[in-house]
C-alpha cells in the first residue's frame, strides 16, 4: 500500500501484509488496503487444485535438485524451499505476453512459464550456461550478479512503452525478481529511478526471504522494503509471500496496472528461506532452529492443503495423485540430469561472438590441434 | 619463533587478526564477513573477538563497501574490504578506478586512502559463472593502485599485513583454489625484515628456461619444473607477487641466464599481464633471448562451464609444451 497499514493477521509483520489464505487454511474473501484497492481471487475448483499441484511439483523438483547436489551431480544448487507460493503465485499471475527477469533462485517461476524444468541444471551441473530461449518463453536467463537484472527488466519495459504495447488490457508488462539483499545494490535503486521516471510497465517483485546469505534483513534496511517505493514515486505493497492466493491477486493487479499504463509497483513478498542459501552455505552459523520451526507453521503448501480439505475440493486420493505425479516428474528429471553429458572442451569457444572472431577461431583451432596431440597417449 | 603449518586461508586469517590487534584503526568490511566468517571463512572468528564495529557485515552493495571505505580512510581508518568473489567486484569498479586510484593524485598528495581490497580470484573450484574470473589486468592498468597476489601461506600472512600497513590503496588478489594448501608460517615474523610487498621472487632456481607466474599458477609452474627436471631440463620459476608495479629485475636477470621465458596466467591472454611482461622482456633482454617470449594463458572466451575449466586453465602440460616450443625455436 502506498500509505497506511494493511490487513494484520496474527502472523503478520508490523505494518501488516495482504493475506487471503491463513496458515490454518482459512480463506479471507478479500482485502482492501488503505489506498482503496481491493484484492481477491476468483478461482474455479480446478484452478485451486492446479495451484496446489504447482506448489507440490515445484517443491518436489527442488528437493530432487538438492539431493542431486548432495550426491555430487550438481556443483551447487540454490533451493527455493519455502518460497513456492511467492514464485508460483506471481508466475501464474503473468499473462502469456508478459516478460520475467529472474535471479538464480526462480525455478518455480521458470516452471510456470512452461520451460522444461531441466533447463537450469546445465548451469548448476557445470556443463553449460543455462541457455533457454528467453524471448520464446518470456523468461530471461538466470542472473547471478545481484541486482543487475532489474535494470534489464526496466529497459525492456521502456521498450514495451516505446512499442506502444501499454495502455490496454492486452498490453504487456514486465516483472523483475530479486531478493531482500539485492535492494541494497545501487543498480536496483537505479532501476527504481528509471522505472519511476519513465513510468515503465514494471513490477518489482522482491522475495524477502529474510536473509542475504548470512545477513538478516536489518543489515539491508531500517524500514520495511515495500515502503522504499514511496521515495521513488510509485506504490509499494507487502504480501504474505507464503500465501499463493494473495501473491497471485496482488501480482496480477500490479501487472494489469502496469500494462494499462499506470507504471511500476514494488511488491514485497514476505517469506522465508527454509534451507541454506545455497548448498555451499552453513546456516547454523547465523540462525537458530526455533526461527525455522516458527516458519514451518506458515508453510505455503500445508495451508493450501488444509484449505482444499476444508472446502472439500480435494481428498486423499487427489493428494496422493499429485504426489505421485510430482515424484514421477522428479525421477524423470533425475535420470535426464544424470544423462547430461560433459561438454566437448572445444565448446568453450562457442558463442563468444555471434559472427565469430578471427582470434577466437584461431584459438579454437590451436586448441583442437593441441587436444589432438594427446590422442592415443595416456592423457 | 612460532612456526605453524597452516593453510593459505588460515594464514590470511592470522594476518588479518594481527593487523586488527596492532592498529585500532583497521576495520574489515564486506558481505558475510562477520558471523559467517566470510564464505571462505577467511575472517572466521574475527568479529567475535573484535566486535561489530571492527569487523562489519556490510549491506549487499559493493559500490557501498568500497565507496564508504574511501570516506573511512579519509577519516583516518584503514579499511580492509572483502569482495566476495572476483566477478562481483564490478559494481565497485567505478569507485576503485575512478575514486580510490585517484584520490592521492587529485589531492596533490594531501589525502591518503590506505584501503585494501581483498578479492578471492581465479578458477579451479568447479563454480558457476562469475565465481572463477581473473580480473587483475583491469586494475593493474590503472595508475594509483597497487595490485598484488600471494601464492603460498607465508606470503599470504606477510603480504596481507604489509598491504594493510601500506599507505597505498592495494588490490589484494587471493588465489582461492589455493586457500586449502598448507605450508609452514613463522607467525612471529618481523614485518619490517620480511620480504618486501612490492618485490617478485625466485621461487625455484634453474638454468635452462624461466617460467614466470603469479598467484594460483605458481604451483602449476613449480610442478612443471619438477616434471621437467625428470627430463633433464632445469627450469627457473619466478613468482611475481606484485602485478602493479611489476618487479621485473629478477626476471631480466633470470632470462640473461636462461635465454628463454614462458609467462603463465589464468586470465585471458588478450591484453593480459603476459603481454606487458613479454614486451618488457623483449625491450630489456633482446640479445639474451634464444626464442620469443611465450605465453600460456586462459583463452579469450568468458570463463567456461566448470566441467571444461580444466581444459581452459593452464596446466602442467601446457607449460611444458610451451617450454618445448621455446627449445624448438
Ligand atoms: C554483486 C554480487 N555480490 C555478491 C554476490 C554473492 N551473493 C550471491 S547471493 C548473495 C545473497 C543474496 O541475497 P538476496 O538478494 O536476499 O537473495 P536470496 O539469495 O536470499 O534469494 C550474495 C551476497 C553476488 N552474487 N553478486
Amino acid at each position: 500500500m502506498a500509505n497506511g497499514e494493511s490487513e494484520v493477521g496474527a502472523d503478520a509483520p508490523a505494518g501488516g501484509f495482504v493475506q487471503l489464505l491463513t496458515p490454518e487454511g482459512e480463506r479471507i474473501d478479500s482485502v482492501t488496503t488503505a489506498d482503496g484497492a481491493t484484492y481477491s481471487v476468483d478461482f474455479t475448483d480446478d484452478e485451486y487444485r492446479e495451484l496446489y499441484k504447482d506448489l507440490v511439483t515445484v517443491r518436489r523438483l527442488d528437493a530432487e535438485a538438492t539431493a542431486l547436489q548432495r550426491q555430487g551431480e550438481l556443483g551447487i544448487w540454490a533451493s527455493l524451499l519455502g518460497q513456492e507460493a511467492a514464485q508460483v503465485g506471481s508466475g501464474r499471475a503473468l499473462r502469456p505476453q508478459d516478460m520475467a527477469f529472474p535471479t538464480y533462485r526462480e525455478h518455480g517461476v521458470l516452471y510456470t512459464r512452461g520451460i522444461d524444468p531441466i533447463m537450469p541444471f546445465g548451469l548448476f551441473r557445470g556443463v553449460d550456461q543455462g541457455g533457454w530461449d528467453a524471448n520464446k518463453y518470456k523468461f530471461n536467463g538466470y542472473t547471478i550478479v545481484i541486482g543487475s537484472q532489474t535494470l534489464h527488466a526496466t529497459g525492456y519495459a521502456m521498450g514495451v512503452t516505446m512499442d506502444g504495447k501499454t495502455g490496454s488490457p492486452d498490453g504487456e508488462a514486465v516483472i523483475a525478481y530479486f531478493g531482500d539483499g539485492a535492494t541494497s545494490q545501487g543498480e536496483v535503486n537505479e532501476s527504481f529511478v528509471w522505472a519511476g521516471v519513465f513510468n515503465a510497465p514494471m513490477v518489482f517483485f522482491c522475495q524477502n526471504n529474510q536473509y542475504a546469505i548470512s545477513e538478516p534483513l536489518e543489515r539491508q534496511t531500517r524500514i520495511p522494503l515495500y515502503r522504499r517505493a514511496d521515495g521513488f514515486g510509485f506504490p509499494g505493497i507487502r504480501i504474505d509471500g507464503n500465501d499463493v492466493l494473495a501473491t497471485f491477486a496482488v501480482t496480477r493487479a500490479a501487472l494489469d496496472n502496469a500494462r494499462n499504463g499506470q507504471g511500476p509497483t514494488l511488491i514485497e513478498a514476505y517469506t522465508y528461506r527454509m534451507g541454506a542459501h545455497t548448498s555451499s552455505d552453513d546456516p547454523t552459523r547465523y540462525r537458530i532452529a526455533s526461527e525455522v520451526e516458527s516458519w514451518k507453521a506458515k508453510d505455503p503448501i500445508s495451508r493450501m492443503k488444509a484449505f482444499l480439505t476444508k472446502q472439500q475440493l480435494a481428498d486423499d486420493t487427489f493428494f496422493g495423485e499429485v504426489d505421485d505425479a510430482a515424484r514421477t516428474l522428479a525421477l524423470d528429471l533425475r535420470e535426464r540430469v544424470l544423462a547430461m553429458p560433459d561438454p566437448q572442451p572445444v565448446s568453450m569457444f562457442d558463442h563468444v561472438y555471434p559472427n565469430g572472431s578471427p582470434e577466437v577461431d584461431a584459438q579454437r583451432k590451436q586448441f583442437a590441434d593441441y587436444q589432438a596431440s594427446f590422442e592415443g597417449s595416456a592423457h | 619463533m612460532m612456526v605453524e603449518t597452516i593453510t593459505l586461508g588460515k594464514a590470511l586469517n592470522h594476518g588479518l587478526r594481527r593487523a586488527l590487534e596492532n592498529d585500532s584503526k583497521v576495520v574489515i568490511m564486506g558481505e558475510d564477513v562477520g558471523k559467517l566468517g566470510g564464505v571462505f571463512r577467511i575472517t572466521d572468528g574475527l568479529q567475535k573477538d573484535f566486535g561489530e564495529d571492527r569487523v562489519i557485515d556490510s549491506p549487499l552493495a559493493e559500490a557501498g563497501i568500497v565507496g564508504t571505505a574511501v570516506g573511512l580512510a579519509i577519516r583516518g581508518y584503514r579499511p580492509v574490504c572483502e569482495i566476495q568473489f572476483d566477478g562481483f567486484v564490478f559494481p565497485a569498479y567505478n569507485q576503485i578506478v575512478a575514486q580510490v586510484a585517484k584520490m592521492y593524485y587529485r589531492s596533490m598528495g594531501k589525502v591518503r586512502i590506505p584501503i585494501v581490497i581483498r578479492i578471492p580470484y581465479g578458477g579451479g573450484i568447479g563454480a558457476v559463472e562469475h565465481h572463477s574470473e581473473s580480473p587483475e589486468a583491469y586494475f593493474a592498468h590503472t595508475a594509483g593502485l597497487k595490485v598484488v597476489t600471494c601464492a603460498n601461506p607465508t606470503d599470504a600472512y606477510v603480504m596481507i599485513q604489509q598491504a594493510i600497513a601500506s599507505d597505498d590503496p592495494v588490490v589484494f588478489f587471493e588465489p582461492k583454489r589455493r586457500y586449502w594448501e598448507k605450508g609452514e608460517v613463522d607467525l612471529d615474523i618481523d614485518l619490517a625484515g620480511a620480504y618486501p610487498l612490492h618485490a617478485s621472487r625466485v621461487a625455484r632456481e634453474g638454468t635452462d628456461a624461466t617460467v614466470i607466474a603469479y598467484g594460483p599458477m605458481v604451483r602449476v609452474a613449480l610442478d612443471a619444473a619438477t616434471a621437467a627436471a625428470e627430463d633433464g631440463r632445469n627450469l627457473e620459476v619466478i613468482d611475481l607477487r606484485t602485478l602493479s608495479p611489476l618487479d621485473l629485475d629478477p626476471v631480466y636477470a633470470s632470462i640473461r641466464k636462461t635465454g628463454r621465458a614462458v609467462v603463465v596466467h589464468e586470465a585471458p591472454g588478450n591484453l593480459g599481464l603476459g603481454s606487458e611482461i613479454a614486451a618488457r622482456i623483449t625491450e630489456e633482454c633482446f640479445y639474451s633471448l634464444e626464442a620469443p617470449v611465450l605465453r600460456v594463458t586462459g583463452y579469450d572466451t568468458p570463463y567456461p562451464a566448470s566441467r571444461v575449466e580444466e581444459e581452459y586453465l593452464p596446466d602442467l602440460d601446457r607449460v611444458l609444451d610451451a617450454v618445448d616450443r621455446s627449445f624448438g625455436w
